[in-house]
């Protein structure tokens, strides 16, 4: 629209132009305010060249709509050509049919597409009107405040006001904002889908105004870019001086976040924003099976232009014969000359082509997409896939590809909020070895599932459960049981949803439910918690060292602390915008130098200091050594709950800040942390009582029980990575003022930084203890967090000061250098405790997964989520399976060196895993699901490389081998890449899900893009093709709806094929009586109006409505799924098959007539409408031949096809006898209604000509019946039975196989997972994996349910016993070698750089596999992972099962080398 | 398309809900037809369920068929080439020679029924390799100028070409190339029951012949006065250029068959389905001996005028005599195609019986 509105503005203003070029010239933009031109009238206001911030999607307006709808609609080419054949009738040498008669099905097509047209243009002009209907503030200089206005009002240079949670009407400069900082957070989901805030800054020159900006005073010109769609680009200088970035763009779209308020002048507006620009219009998709169908309709094509030569020649051949002397019934051309036979037969040529035109099926692409939009229309209305909770639908947003939906073969999903529902709930902990099962969260969460899963279900007794502990006593239980009592009501109401929704609204930001936030307090913990803050503050006041507190309060106490310092966590409350509390006694910056370390440290400066500090140095001496000092009685239940209720008002105390108040009365504050599980631990700790108040940069504010509000300042934050896994502070406690490093991190990575205990058994036993628990939350699912604390003398940490403020200003290697820094400090920690959380995944997402992979559709998971997490998730989600092994790719950044050296030859490919695993499975390849055991994890970096034009070949056969893979810390790009790669390369049908605008690229490469309707903004919906609202809704979308819509599309499809082909083949067959001469014996009206009217609403009423299998059965057997998959509703041969079935049943309905009339005195219309009828009869038969169900409407339409023939044919034959030139049917339909021979052929016709296929069918049915048939029966018998199990799978298998025959369930079984316990078959066989160092191919794929002793134990095993070992130098040669048992020889392969693999040749016959990967790193640091396998056969444990499927049974172990932890996990 | 701006605006609102509010808005109707839950018959195509229906349409077929069969067997059916038969040859040879086209010939053609033809016995006269079904031939005429408007007698429609006027420009009536090309032979059929026997003219009813509303509705003459004579109602017209006699004079024994609801021309302008066709020429009148009961068996002549030319398309020419039944006339076809589809029936029906009887159990298990 822009080039538009400047356009016109050019013309308008011609006085003007010249400054307009010279905009132009300059490329960029002069923005001056609009209030200084307010009184000037539009022609003078330099703004007024830009677009204006209404927006139109539109593509028509009224008077547009026709010519341009009728050119776009020209575009397709089946228009264009029926548009040349109806015009191709004007021209009196060839024409066939009355013209006007032949214009007909081309503007009915035309009018029927332009309606649809009309009506989505509509839809989208709803949609803007209600945009440019938003409401925003604009100053108004006249009024001298804001005004209300909507959107599309806005002007560039307007000033507008924007208050928190307000979306940004345009792209806006930010000249003011309520921030003391000059900060304004956004919120960019809905461009990039992060739901993390970002800040922007108000404009360098404003920075200092301290007054509230007036725009009355600006009168600063800004220059800046001309719109561009770069997100990320943004430059510009206003008053020539200061310069404009990035940082100081809010765009159109985004979201304020905790921002009172801020003000700024627009700068694009409308179309012209960047959002908008960067708003593609939907790639155009077509469905894999209308490509399926071009093709045929190029077939028909091809058989249309044979037949119409075919009888040309013929016409040629047959006038020839006559020589010169014409017969007196060849009519001469109207100059009375004879046409020559060759010319006669040009002519004749065109004019078969008009006579044949129904075989292209005009009305298949009409009806196509009016078949579509019905389903569409019902998978819609699906009651299923509606949302109560969120009120919303599926949305089907493209309306043409609902049979891909039945064709998926590869699903790539995103993970976070797409499998989970990104909130992360705190289950479990356990502090200084003591377990503390959380029970009453537990129930408490199962509450809310089961208050998901059975909504209706009375269950009174629920809410009591929840504990109301008088031993807490403070508003924090008082809100649980309101919260339960909530609850209650809300189920009393009868659903679920309405209690879902209320816990929505009452959320503004990303993460935080209720069901997040209300953590129920373990009883024991708690008392235990309130002990240890009593007798803390006791020892406090008193002024006794800390060392008197038990060790395990201590502990507690210290874990809780580091649950809430330890994060990156925001607080803000939910009224206010986040509150910059400037309570500080003096602006503080993590320490920066040596000399700040000093003075700061100075007890000098710490008494004048502030008031944390003058107390914290009144405890001065070291308490690490825990003595146990129980002898301060724990204060009882009442003291607690006084003490609560006092500690509003306590002053006083070592570090308490009772004049620190930045929450209002009453109003919960809210935390926006990074990433959500660190919210749940705030959360989590919340629910102690140990809150998290504020946060500054230098100081974080934490209340504990009983001591009130204590100032921890904060000296260094060091960041969480992924390759330390973990992140730590660096605080000064308050109460010891010892300076106190807090570590959390995943359990690998936190517990071999515990200091070894010297002393005594206790901590051993902490330790072990707590790595047991570590296991058990992992088998949970849960994700797992150490805390960990280390105390420094003031040596010490001056020490690693020196060393980290070096590592801070190094200019080379300063990653490296922090890095190593960071690593200094981590060391000989003391373990407090370890949390287990869990990222809770959306309901119903494991079964979801699980049915999906056995519909044979391969999962991807494509998350930019760290590995841990992701693997985790994978479990958890059943993706990733402990029975499968898995590979992980793991390329460090030294690869990059090596994949320069090695990228020759390939046979020591760079990752060898990939080169080895692929060449291994492309010898079983032979049966694709054989050794789907796999799972593949790979990280971003290592995608990079494998995406690598060299290797993706490889990447794709390892990939395509696994049963799941997993990509993490993709990036979009990669994303769509991986998408993009499968999708071409494997030739395979695609979809991506996800929820997010950074899985916008990958759901628009994809063939079908679905969107998740859920938090992370609109973007990914926008871009997708479905909108759901949740991931287990993709099951039902899929297997049933997908199914539905690709069988009967399919099906419907072929009938057209058939329908028109048996159709045409009548007339065919008649050139040979009627001299070729192109006559039909069909009246021309029934032969244009058949397929549009005759013969259109049956298979419509069956396209739409037809299920082969019921919704039930297709749930319940996924299995069927395949069927769409393999295309086996649609191949090649069937459309062969239906034109041989059309053309045997139009000799049929040809022939029979012809000799029941042969010889006699018929006229040619009286013999053509019964061949017409009975072609109608036939076609209408073959239907419901195909029909698998009937409902009232199938019988309706099909009663109607027939009655609106006979009635058309009625009154067409007595209206008038000269209307219809050239053809005169007058009274034909009525004489043949009183012949006796038309009901003998009606009968006997339509018996022999669909005799055959029913055959065919009847025969299928019974002997080779395809699984969606069996699905059919069983869904029969269920409904027969009412239930019953019927529906397992050896049930279908054993009724197959005794036939002897191929099911296609042979094939179903193959990939069902079957378990085998490892324990019980020898280990005949195994690979190793040995894995250089700096590109490690790691395998981790142990079940998180075995206990690390264990697995030590089997690994070691392995390691030197069985690490059976078979080479093989080449790894691209299939065929296996030589089997080996020798340690030694694998030592010795380990150092072999390079990758040597077996392989087995012929998988059927072996039962061992082992996949070898050896290379020893230079460094002398191996890692070795042995990879187990065992092949079984199956031992008669499942007899119905085929052999084949029977030896895909994997045991993984590893080894890992002691310098390396035992596993990968958080 | 204008997601950016957090709101699900391109949510398509189907069903008309929008006046709806309420959290559950949106919630889709739970009705059966939405839900896809319509009660539904689904039969299965198995050999069990096929079978009663095969053996029921084998039984029928068989029943039809044999019913037919009988029937048929009463008819009578006599075809006689003439085109070169007897004296007939003579016309035949003259005729090559195109200037003998508008002399007329006559000749008599004998034959004998060995049968008596009991019933109405029809007498068609039938060519062999005539095309009247070419597209174009048929496009060739003007139903509007048929059907008796005075504006088309003189303006043909251009579906006439190239008959629409002749050399001199007079408009053609009835033009086109269908009339043009009218069979104009005529037959006189005598009977004569033994040599010897007195020569009977077997009479024939020479109207009545074409249908009902083609001679009401499709055929009128152009309107005239009472005072008209059809010949002034078409002055400033002139016969198709083939034609012998004018259009008013087609039948001059009676006056009302003449113009264009003349019989045989409305008979002729249907044009036949195939190249070998037959159209009726008269019906037998059965109110006089010895045709009372149809015609007798013995030997017959027929005295025809023999003017159409057929040698140019290697036509021929036959006279048919033939009884009818219910279902038409003497054509065995549908017979034998009713009880070849029993058989067929039969047989595939036998075949899925050994298929259900092999595998029926299995089918069961299914079930279960």
């Amino acid at each position: 629209m822009a080039p538009e509105s400047e356009e016109a503005g050019m013309v308008k203003v011609k006085v003007k132009t010249q400054k307009k070029k010279k905009n132009k010239e300059n490329k960029t933009r002069i923005v001056h305010a609009n209030i200084l031109y307010d009184n000037a009238k539009g022609e003078e206001n330099p703004n007024r060249h830009f677009s204006d911030n209404k927006i139109k999607t539109t593509k028509y307006t009224l008077l547009s709509f026709l010519p341009k709808n009728l050119f776009e609609q020209f575009h397709r080419f089946a228009n264009v050509y029926f548009v040349f054949i109806a015009l191709l009738n004007f021209v009196p040498v060839v024409n066939a049919f009355q013209p006007e008669l032949a214009l007909a099905p081309v503007v009915f097509i035309l009018s029927v597409t332009a309606i649809k047209d009309l009506w989505e243009d509509y839809r989208r002009h709803r949609s803007d009107t209600e945009i440019n209907h938003m409401d925003c503030l604009v100053y108004s200089r006249p009024e001298k405040r804001y005004l209300e206005r909507f959107w599309k009002q806005i002007r560039v240079g307007d000033f507008i006001r924007l208050r928190c949670n307000e979306i940004l009407p345009a792209d806006v400069l930010l000249l003011s904002s309520s921030d003391p900082d000059r900060l304004c957070h956004i919120e960019t989901a809905t461009l990039d889908g992060e739901t993390n805030l970002k800040q922007r800054q108000v404009v360098r020159s404003f920075f200092h105004l301290d007054c509230e900006f007036d725009p009355s005073k600006y009168n600063g010109v800004i220059e800046c870019e001309k719109p561009n769609n770069d997100l990320n680009r943004f430059r510009g200088y206003i008053g020539r001086k200061c310069g404009l970035y990035k940082e100081n763009l809010l765009l159109r779209g985004c979201t304020i976040r905790n921002t009172e308020e801020a003000v700024g002048i627009v700068i694009y507006a409308g179309h012209e924003t960047k959002a908008m620009l960067n708003n593609n219009g939907p790639r155009y998709k077509r469905s894999k099976l209308e490509r399926q169908m071009n093709v045929d309709v190029f077939w028909c094509v091809i058989i249309l232009l044979v037949m119409c030569l075919f009888t040309a020649i013929g016409h040629g051949l047959w006038l020839f014969q006559y020589g010169d002397k014409r017969p007196v019934f060849d009519v001469l051309s109207p100059e009375g000359a004879n046409v020559s036979p060759g010319l006669s037969a040009v002519y004749l040529f065109l004019t078969m082509i008009i006579v044949f035109q129904v075989l292209i099926p005009i009305s298949l692409f009409v009806s196509i997409e009016i078949v579509k939009i019905c389903q569409v229309f019902f998978i819609h209305q699906d009651s299923e896939l509606y949302d109560e909770e969120t009120d919303t639908h599926l949305q089907c947003r493209a309306l043409n590809i609902t049979e891909d939906l039945g064709q998926m073969q590869y699903i790539f999903s995103d993970k976070t909020g797409t499998l989970t529902e990104n909130k992360m709930v705190f289950r479990r902990c356990t502090v200084a070895g003591v377990e503390y099962s959380h029970d009453a969260n537990a129930r408490r969460l199962a509450m809310y599932q089961e208050l998901e899963s059975e909504e209706e279900a009375e269950c009174p007794s629920r809410g009591g459960t929840l504990p109301r502990r008088d031993s807490v006593g403070s508003h924090q239980s008082a809100r649980v049981v309101l919260r339960s009592q909530s609850t209650k009501s809300h189920r009393r109401t009868g659903s679920r949803a309405e209690a879902k929704r209320a816990s929505i609204l009452s959320k503004h930001t990303a993460f935080s439910s209720p069901m997040e936030k209300d953590i129920t307090p373990d009883p024991q913990l708690l008392d235990k918690v309130n002990e240890g803050g009593s007798q803390l503050n006791f020892i406090h006041f008193h002024r006794q060292p800390m060392s008197q507190l038990p060790s395990d309060l201590a502990d507690i106490i210290d874990f809780f602390v580091a649950l809430t310092v330890c994060n990156t966590v925001v607080v803000s409350s939910p009224d206010q915008p986040r509150q910059k509390v400037r309570m500080r006694f003096e602006l503080k910056s993590p320490v920066k130098t040596i000399e700040d370390f000093i003075k700061r440290f100075t007890p000098s400066r710490l008494t004048s200091g502030s008031n944390s500090s003058s107390t914290s140095s009144l405890v001065t001496n070291r308490s690490s050594t825990r003595g146990c000092s129980s002898a301060l009685s724990s204060p009882s239940a009442e003291s607690t709950l006084t003490k609560l209720d006092e500690e509003g008002s306590r002053l006083g105390g070592a570090g308490l800040l009772a004049d620190f108040s930045p929450v209002p009365g009453g109003a919960e504050l809210r935390y926006e942390a990074e990433s959500p599980d660190e919210a749940a631990l705030v959360y989590a700790a919340r629910a102690y009582k140990c809150s998290l108040v504020g946060r500054l940069p230098d100081q974080v504010t934490v209340e504990l029980p009983h001591l009130g509000k204590l100032g921890f300042e904060l000296l260094h934050t060091l960041g969480f990575d992924s390759t330390r896994k973990r992140m730590s502070v660096v605080v000064r406690h308050p109460l010891t003022d010892q300076i106190t490093v807090y570590t959390k991190g995943a359990d690998s990575a936190i517990m071999e930084l515990i200091k070894p205990p010297l002393t005594g058994k206790r901590q051993r036993k902490i330790l072990c203890k707590t790595q047991s628990y570590l296991n058990l939350y992992a088998a949970d699912g849960l994700r797992t967090l150490c805390i960990a604390k280390k105390t420094l003398s003031k040596e010490e940490y001056a020490c690693w000061l020196q060393g980290h403020l070096e590592a801070e200003t190094a200019i080379h290697g300063r990653e490296e250098r922090l890095f190593q820094s960071a690593l200094r400090l981590e060391t000989d920690l003391h373990l407090l405790g370890a949390t287990g959380i869990e990222d809770r995944l959306q309901d119903g997402v494991p079964e979801t997964i699980a049915s999906l992979r056995k519909a044979g559709l391969q999962i991807w998971v494509l998350t930019g989520d760290k590995q841990e997490t992701a693997v985790n998730i994978a479990y958890a989600c059943k993706l990733l399976d402990p029975e499968e092994e898995i590979l992980t790719l793991n390329a460090d950044s030294q690869v990059q060196s090596w994949y320069g050296a090695s990228t020759a030859p390939i046979g020591s490919g760079y990752i060898p895993g990939t080169v080895l695993v692929g060449s291994a499975h492309a010898a079983g390849a032979t049966t694709p699901f054989l050794v789907h055991r796999l799972g593949l994890v790979i990280d971003g970096r290592t995608l990079a490389y494998a995406l690598d034009k060299s290797l993706e070949d490889k990447f794709l056969e390892v990939a395509r081998s696994c049963r799941s893979v997993l990509c993490c810390r993709s990036t979009p790009l990669q994303k769509s890449t991986v998408v993009k790669l499968v999708r071409n390369k494997l030739k395979v049908m695609t979809l991506a899900i996800g929820d997010g605008a950074n899985d916008v690229s990958m759901i628009q490469v994809a063939d079908v893009g679905v969107g998740i309707s859920g938090q992370e903004g609109m973007q990914a919906v926008m871009a997708s093709d479905f909108a759901l609202p949740r991931f287990q809704y993709l099951q039902k979308l899929l297997l049933v709806h997908g199914h539905w819509c690709y069988s009967r599309l399919a099906n419907m499809i072929l009938y057209f094929f058939y329908k028109n082909a048996m159709f045409v083949a009548l007339i065919f067959w008649f050139q040979f009586y009627c001299g070729f001469s192109g006559s039909s014996m069909v009246d021309q009206w029934y032969l244009v109006f058949f397929n549009l009217m005759f013969s259109a609403f049956p298979q419509l009423v069956t396209g739409t409505l037809d299920k082969d299998v019921s919704a039930h059965t297709l749930q319940a057997l996924p299995q069927l799924y395949m069927n769409g998959q393999n295309s086996e509703e649609y191949k090649p041969y069937m459309f062969w098959m239906n034109m041989m079935d059309a053309f045997y049943q139009s000799l049929v309905c040809f022939f029979i007539p012809y000799f029941a009339y042969a010889g006699s005195d018929v006229d040619l219309f009286t013999w053509g409408t019964p061949i017409t009828t009975l072609a109608l009869i036939t076609i209408l038969l073959h239907l419901g031949i195909e029909t698998k169900t009937w409902t009232w409407m199938n019988w309706a339409s099909i009663v109607f096809s027939a009655c609106l023939f006979f009635a058309v044919a009625l009154s067409y034959n007595s209206s008038c006898p000269t209307c219809y030139a050239p053809s005169n049917p007058y009274w034909t339909i009525q004489r043949l209604l009183l012949e006796p021979r038309f009901y003998l052929l009606c009968l006997v016709t339509p018996v022999t000509a669909l005799l055959p296929r029913y055959f065919y069918r009847a025969c299928q049915g019974s002997l080779f019946p395809s699984p969606t048939k069996v699905g059919r029966q069983l869904d029969r018998s269920w409904r027969q039975t009412h239930g019953g199990n019927i529906f397992s799978l050896g049930n279908l298998a054993s009724t197959s196989d005794p036939l002897g025959l191929k099911t296609a369930f042979a094939s179903f079984n193959n990939p069902l997972p079957r378990y085998f316990p490892p324990k019980d078959h020898p280990q005949s066989a195994h690979s190793t994996l040995t894995i250089p160092k700096d590109a490690a191919v790691s395998a981790p794929s142990d079940p998180p349910l075995r206990t690390s002793e264990d697995h030590d134990q089997s690994t070691a095993t392995d390691d030197t016993q069985s690490c059976l070992e078979v080479t093989k130098e080449l790894p691209g040669v299939t065929e296996g070698s030589r089997v080996v048992e020798s340690p030694e020889r694998s030592a010795l392969q380990r150092s072999d750089i390079g990758v040597s693999g077996w392989v087995s040749s012929t998988p059927p016959l072996l039962q061992k596999e082992a996949v070898e990967l050896g290379t020893a790193p230079p460094g002398g640091r191996s890692r070795c992972v042995a990879y187990t396998r065992n092949w079984e056969q199956n031992q008669g444990s499942d007899p119905e099962t085929p052999p084949v499927e029977s030896r895909t049974r994997t045991q993984t172990k590893q080894s890992i080398a002691a310098d390396y932890s035992e596993e990968d996990r958080l | 398309m204008q997601g950016l701006l957090g709101k699900p605006l391109g949510r398509v609102h189907w069903s008309n809900k929008a006046a709806k509010t309420g959290p559950l808005a949106h919630r889709p109707d739970n009705s059966a037809f939405m839900q896809q839950r319509l009660p539904a018959w689904s039969p299965m195509l198995t050999t069990s369920t096929v079978l009663p229906f095969m053996y029921c349409m084998a039984v029928l077929c068989l029943v039809v068929g044999v019913s037919l069969l009988i029937t048929v067997q009463g008819t009578q059916e006599m075809k006689l080439d003439y085109t070169e038969a007897g004296t007939c040859n003579n016309c035949f040879q003259s005729l090559k020679n195109v200037s003998n086209a508008g002399k007329s010939c006559s000749c008599r053609v004998v034959f004998t029924l060995e049968h008596e033809f009991k019933g109405d016995v029809f007498f068609y006269y039938g060519l062999q390799n005539f095309h009247q079904n070419l597209r174009k031939y048929m496009d060739s005429r003007d139903d509007a100028q048929m059907v008796g408007r005075k504006q088309n007698l003189k303006n043909p429609s251009s579906y006439c070409e190239p008959y629409i006027r002749d050399e001199k420009d007079v408009p053609i009536a009835p033009c086109g190339a269908v009339a043009n090309s009218m069979f104009n032979d005529s037959f006189a059929l005598q009977y004569q029951g033994q040599p010897g026997d007195p020569i009977n003219t077997v009479p024939l009813y020479r109207k009545g012949i074409a249908w009902y509303t083609d001679e009401n509705v499709k055929f009128r003459n152009p309107p005239k006065n009472k005072s008209q004579t059809l010949a002034q109602v078409f002055e400033g017209t002139t016969s198709p250029p083939y034609w012998q006699k004018p259009v008013y004079l087609l039948d001059p024994l009676d006056a009302t068959n003449n113009g264009f609801i003349n019989e045989d021309l409305i008979v002729w302008m249907r044009e036949a389905a195939f190249p070998n066709f037959k159209k009726l020429y008269g019906v037998l009148v059965r109110t006089q001996e010895p045709f009372t009961n149809g015609l007798p068996a013995g030997n017959y002549s027929i005295d025809i005028v023999y003017n159409f030319p057929v040698q140019y398309f290697k036509g021929r020419k036959q006279v048919v005599l033939s009884t009818v039944t219910w279902f038409g006339g003497q054509n065995r076809f549908l017979p034998i195609a009713y009880l070849v589809t029993s058989g067929l029936v039969f047989i595939i029906a036998i075949f899925l019986t050994v298929i259900w009887w092999k595998f029926g159990k299995d089918a069961k298990n299914m079930n279960e």
